[in-house]
Parts: structure tokens; C-alpha cells; sequence
């Protein structure tokens, strides 16, 4: 059974009177999406300098999901991304300098090049690496989960993946062996709309990808809206709950939508007109800002967090632009444990 | 001294790991109460119990990629891929998974786990359950991959597996899980990147891998009986790391090459070893290298057709007879 949560109107007007977040987590929320949204902008803007190279794919417009599941997580938990994953790295708490970086390929990035913008990984913020095989890491996801439960961990393994990941094998089989073995995993579908250039009711048995499954594999068919910070916080903290109770996993799905193209050379053609209008009405930094109002937080607090992440960004754009590219000798470096290539003697 | 089956040596050689390591699981498909469909791993549920040893559905991607994960977080998993042909399901984990984490993120996150399999043909049946795959592992900078061919080899070289920090794909041939074999009593453990000469001879050397070195052994003896030719044989185990100083040495000192490989022909892991041979070793060959391997065609089912197609005994003596008295 599909559980719709209904309007971002009704979730606040239950929150004023019974706010169980409080400003302090208010504004770490709205932090975390200003910091995506500038980092992505900037990312877009270093695009058509020519400064970021191979592909990139940008979250704006979904920052709220990132930013809940991400502030929702305690340290040690885990973050299983896609090659969209920027968000949910700078969400851990990834410096931006690091993630542009390692967009613009040079030796300040995360992975001092080798990875790319598709593959951010930081193993100290709990990012066990972004995966740029569709489904791919739903089961691995799994796989660090089975460890938590087997050493009595109470960390949970979060995943994100997009509408299109529901169409694959891998999702289903990482479903059913979650819930076969209750594994603390959780499964967060961000559901975008689209896959690349083609709509997902076009080619999706069901008209919710991610909930509609869910049944089959005796989950609750969850779906929220993805641009309200707020309800994805406290879905992120059900689930969390439930799965560090012993309770197994989850599968959500976050409705959202992308603002920019699938990838960076994607003006996005394919979306019918005044779309992508509707959905920036429901652009869920606005909405954050007007529910910071709401809740009689200052405007000083709010612009100060704009100003200090502004000048992040900016400082961090100018430490990548001055930044080397990788040395070559690394080219060689890290194939196997040993630190080497060697496959032979 | 024990004799054991391949097969039992298997079971033998996880119970070792799993009672040294509490971080050791192993899971796939009918393991763990059935005991495998090939009878490898019985004995394994009754001793660790269900924590540590697990029936899994019929999830190739997703058995793989708990692996990965579990790996990648402070575990050392067993999986087991019941055929190697169902590598073709889940290759994206072979190919694309395993192998580039660590590299993609600088060294960041590891990989210790080991995928073991059913390999290999003789058992009639036929294309998708009977294919020699090493070279498709082979092939992707990243990965071990071993092939043991005795019931010792296959206990020393599960420890060196478990205990490695890579991911290490491990081989193991169908048509020797009966075959018996002298077993040290205690903890054996072997390295992963040595190959061993398995009989010296002086006129030829023949590389193998599991089931086909003891049909090159075979093959060597009747070559000794009827035509006074030594060839030396060496049982290469393990194709990455490739211990190419000791097939160097051998070659060195016999001054011919053959390989006998049950994988068809293209692409084979003796094509790399003979290119090689061929580049750094060329003055050293008094011939031509020769492989000998499937042809390059599907398996049959037929057990008189799947006879002819793997090298036999006799093509793999005929063979190196003619190259040598040509
Ligand atoms: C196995 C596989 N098939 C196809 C692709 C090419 N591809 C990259 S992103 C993408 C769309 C994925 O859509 P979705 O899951 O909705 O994620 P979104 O990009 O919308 O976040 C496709 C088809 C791929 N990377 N992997
Ligand atoms: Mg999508």
C-alpha cells in the first residue's frame, strides 16, 4: 500500500505545534542544502569555463533529500551514492574545496583525480563510495549492513539511487535479500522523474517506482516529498530507528525533480514546457527559507549562512583553480593493497 | 598425512580460515544446509552455525555485492558463484566493483573477499555449465586469480585467498572434486603467485592449469615411456599474480613452450604467458611456442563430442611430440 504523506502545508502546520526538530537542526538543514546549492552552481559555472572536466551530474533541485538523510545520520553511518552523488558527499560534511576539486581533476580533489566527479568516496565521512553502474551498490549496500549486524554494529548503511535504478535486477535482488536477512539498510529512491532523457511512467510497470515494489517484498510502500527538508528528516529518522532496532530495512521514495540537465551536456529538451517552472516553485531552498520564517528564525542567521557559504565556495573555487593536476607517478599507485600494480613477478 | 577428495579439501580449507578468523563468512546458494550442489562445503553449517555460513537466494548480483560491502567494512567473505558460466550475470561485480574501488579513490576502501567457483568441463553439461572463464577474470587489472589443481593446493591456496588483501576469484574444477589426493595434517597455507614444477624434464615445457595438469603429467609419462622425450611440466595455480621467474626458469632450461588450456582459444591466459615468453625470452626457444586448447567453440553435452573438444592426453602428447620431432 502506497502511503502518499500529502502536502509539504499540512507536515508544517503539525510541525508548528509539535516541532520535534528545533532551530539548531533548522539551520543545519538549511546549511547543508545552501552549501549543495552553491557547490553544484559553482560546479555548473566551472562547466561552461571549461574548468570541470569528463561529465558531472547535479543535484540542484534535490538538495533536500541529501541534506535530511544526511543530518538524520549519526557518525558512522554509511552513505552508498550514485555518480550523482555530489550532494550526498558534501551532506557528510565533505569540503567543497575536495569535491570541486576532484571535479576539476586535479591534485586537491578527493581522489586526487582518479576517481572523477562520478565516483566520490571519502571513507572518513562515511561515503563508501559513489557507483556509476545503475544498482550496483543497492547489494553492496547490503553487504555492509550484513557486517553491522554481525558484529553487533548499530550503524546503518543509507543508499540513494534515482526512479530509473528500479528497473534494474539489481534493485530487486538487493530488496529481497535485505529483507531476507532484516538487514539495517536503508533504500532512498530519489525520485526525479526521469531517467536520462526519457520520463519514468514511460517505461515503469507502476505509477510509483520505488513504493509500488515495495510491497512485493513486504516493505511499506512509503512515498514523501523530497523538497521538504523536514518530512525527508523525519522519514530519515523512522527509518533509521527501525533498522538500529533490529527492524530491517526500508525503501522510501523522495518525489523531486532536477533543475539542470541529466548531465552536464543536457539542456534537458525532453521536459514538456512550464515543468520545470512548477518544480522550482517547489525549489526546496526556497521552501526551507520560508520554513525557517515560519518558525521565527532571523533573517541575520539565515543570510549569515548564506554569506559564510558563499565565501566557502569562492574560497574553494580559488584553491582548485590554483591547484596542480595529479602527478603521474600515482597513475600506478593503489591497484592493489600492496600500494602497486604489480600482477606479475 | 590424510587423503582427501578436492572436494573435501575444500570444505578443509574454509573450515581452517572460518576457525582462525571470526571475521570469516561464507555464503551462496545451497551451501549451507544442503552442504553445495557439489558437495564442497558439507560440514561447514554444523560447525559455524547460520551466522556464519548462509543459504542465499538466487541473486548472483546481490551475493556478489554483499560481499563487496561486507568486505569493503571489516569482514572476509567467502561467496560462492555455484557455476562459473553464472559470472556472465554478475560481471559488473568482476569487472567493475571489485576491482576499482580502491584505485577510483586513491586508496581509500579495500576489497578482501574471494568468490569461489565451479569450473571447468567433463561433466556433459554442456555451454552454460561447463566453460573454463579464468581468462575472463584474467583480464581486469584489480584481481587475483587462482586455479589450484590438488586437493592440497586447494586448502593452501584458500588461506593465501582469505588472508590476501584483494579480491582474489578462486577456480575450482568440477572434474576434480573427486579426485584424491595426499594432504599434510595442520594448518597448510600456500602464496598466491607461485607456480610449481610438477615434474622436471628437460626437452619441453608444458604449462597447465587444473584439470589439465594431470592430463600434461599423463601425457608427459606416456611421452617418457614410448619416446624417451622429459618435458617438464609446470602447474601455473595462479594467473594473477603470474609467477613468470619460474616458467622463465623453466623455459630457460627446456627451450620450448606449450600450454595446455582448457579455455577455447582466443584469448586464453597461455596467450598472454607466450607473449610473454616470446618478448623476453625469444632467444632462449629453439621452436615456435604451441598452444593446446579447446577449439574455439561452444561445449557440447554429448560426452563423446565434450571428449574430443578439451585437450585429451593423447592430442596433448601428439602435439608435443610432432612440435618436437618437427
Ligand atoms: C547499468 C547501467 N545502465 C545504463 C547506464 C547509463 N545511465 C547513467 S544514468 C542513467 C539514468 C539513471 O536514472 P535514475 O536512476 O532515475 O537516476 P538519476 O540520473 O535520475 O538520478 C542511465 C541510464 C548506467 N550508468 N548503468
Ligand atoms: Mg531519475
Amino acid at each position: 500500500m502506497v502511503k502518499d504523506t500529502g502536502s509539504a502545508i499540512q507536515e508544517v502546520t503539525r510541525s508548528v505545534h509539535n516541532d520535534d526538530i528545533g532551530e539548531a537542526t533548522r539551520l543545519e538543514l538549511y546549511r547543508s542544502q545552501v552549501i549543495i546549492r552553491e557547490a553544484e552552481q559553482r560546479a555548473y559555472d566551472l562547466f561552461l569555463q571549461n574548468l570541470v572536466k569528463g561529465t558531472s551530474h547535479l543535484s540542484l533541485g534535490q538538495e533536500a533529500i541529501a541534506a535530511g538523510f544526511a543530518t538524520a545520520m549519526k557518525p558512522g553511518d554509511l552513505s552508498f551514492c550514485t555518480y550523482r552523488g555530489h550532494a550526498h558527499t558534501l551532506a557528510r560534511g565533505v569540503p567543497v574545496e575536495k569535491v570541486l576539486g576532484e571535479l576539476m581533476q586535479r591534485d586537491n580533489g578527493l581522489m586526487r583525480g582518479k576517481g572523477g566527479s562520478m565516483h566520490l568516496t571519502s571513507e572518513e565521512h562515511g561515503v563508501m563510495g559513489s557507483y556509476a553502474i545503475i544498482g550496483a551498490h543497492l547489494p553492496i549496500a547490503c553487504g555492509a549492513a550484513l557486517r553491522a549486524q554481525y558484529k553487533g554494529h548499530d550503524d546503518v548503511s543509507v543508499c540513494f539511487f534515482g526512479d530509473g535504478t528500479t528497473n534494474i535486477g539489481a534493485f530487486h535482488e538487493a530488496l529481497n535479500f535485505a529483507v531476507i536477512w532484516k538487514l539495517p539498510v536503508v533504500f532512498v529512491c530519489e525520485n526525479n522523474h526521469y531517467m536520462e532523457y526519457t520520463a519514468i511512467h514511460e517505461v515503469t510497470a507502476v505509477k510509483h517506482p520505488a513504493a509500488d515494489r515495495a510491497p512485493a517484498y513486504g516493505l511499506d510502500g512509503i512515498v514523501v516529498d523530497g523538497n521538504d527538508a523536514d518530512i525527508v528528516y523525519r522519514t530519515a529518522q523512522t527509518a533509521y530507528a527501525k533498522a538500529r532496532a533490529g527492524g530491517g530495512p526500508s525503501l522510501i521514495e523522495c518525489l523531486t525533480y532536477r533543475h539542470s540537465g541529466h548531465s552536464r551536456a543536457d539542456p534537458g529538451k525532453y521536459r514538456p514546457e512550464g515543468e520545470l517552472e512548477r518544480w522550482k516553485e517547489r525549489d526546496p531552498v526556497k521552501i526551507y527559507r520560508e520554513r525557517l520564517a515560519q518558525f521565527g528564525i532571523s533573517e541575520a542567521a539565515v543570510t549569515a549562512i548564506d554569506t559564510e557559504v558563499r565565501k566557502m565556495v569562492d574560497d574553494a573555487t580559488q584553491a582548485c583553480i590554483k591547484a596542480p593536476p595529479p602527478p603521474e607517478d600515482i597513475l600506478f599507485t593503489d591497484v592493489y593493497a600492496d600500494g602497486g600494480w604489480a600482477w606479475r613477478n | 598425512m590424510a587423503e582427501l577428495t578436492y572436494r573435501e579439501a575444500v570444505a578443509r580449507g574454509i573450515a581452517q580460515e572460518m576457525a582462525r578468523d571470526p571475521d570469516v563468512i561464507f555464503f551462496g546458494e545451497d551451501v549451507a544446509k544442503a552442504g553445495g550442489v557439489f558437495k564442497a562445503t558439507v560440514g561447514l553449517y554444523e560447525q559455524f552455525g547460520p551466522k556464519r555460513v548462509r543459504d542465499t537466494p538466487i541473486s548472483e548480483q546481490a551475493i556478489m555485492g554483499a560481499a563487496m560491502g561486507a568486505a569493503m567494512t571489516g569482514l572476509k567473505p567467502i561467496a560462492e558463484i555455484m557455476f562459473s558460466d553464472f559470472f556472465a550475470v554478475c560481471f559488473d561485480y568482476i569487472a567493475n566493483e571489485f576491482p576499482k574501488g580502491r584505485y577510483m579513490s586513491n586508496g581509500q576502501t579495500k576489497c578482501p573477499l574471494v568468490v569461489r567457483t565451479g569450473n571447468g568441463a567433463g561433466s556433459r553439461f554442456g555451454a552454460q555449465h561447463s566453460q573454463s572463464v579464468e581468462n575472463w577474470c584474467m583480464m581486469v587489472p584489480g584481481l587475483k586469480v587462482v586455479a589450484p589443481s590438488t586437493p592440497r593446493d586447494v586448502i593452501g591456496l584458500m588461506a593465501a585467498a582469505v588472508r590476501d588483501p584483494d579480491p582474489v576469484i578462486f577456480f575450482e574444477h568440477k572434474s576434480l572434486y573427486a579426485v584424491k589426493g595426499e594432504v599434510p595434517d595442520g594448518e597448510i597455507v600456500d602464496t598466491l603467485g607461485s607456480a610449481k614444477v610438477v615434474r622436471p624434464g628437460t626437452d619441453a615445457t608444458v604449462l597447465a592449469l587444473a584439470l589439465m595438469v594431470p592430463r600434461a603429467l599423463a601425457a608427459a609419462e606416456k611421452l617418457a615411456a614410448a619416446h624417451g622425450i622429459q618435458v617438464e611440466v609446470v602447474d601455473v595455480r595462479s594467473l594473477v599474480p603470474l609467477d613468470m621467474q619460474t616458467i622463465l626458469g623453466s623455459v630457460g632450461r627446456t627451450h620450448r613452450l606449450f600450454t595446455v588450456e582448457e579455455n577455447p582459444r582466443l584469448c586464453g591466459w597461455g596467450a598472454e604467458i607466450v607473449s610473454i615468453v616470446a618478448d623476453e625470452a625469444f632467444y632462449d626457444l629453439d621452436g615456435p611456442p604451441v598452444r593446446i586448447t579447446t577449439p574455439h567453440i561452444p561445449l557440447p553435452a554429448a560426452d563423446n563430442l565434450e571428449d574430443i573438444a578439451l585437450p585429451t592426453v593423447e592430442r596433448i602428447a601428439q602435439t608435443i611430440r610432432r612440435a618436437l620431432e618437427a
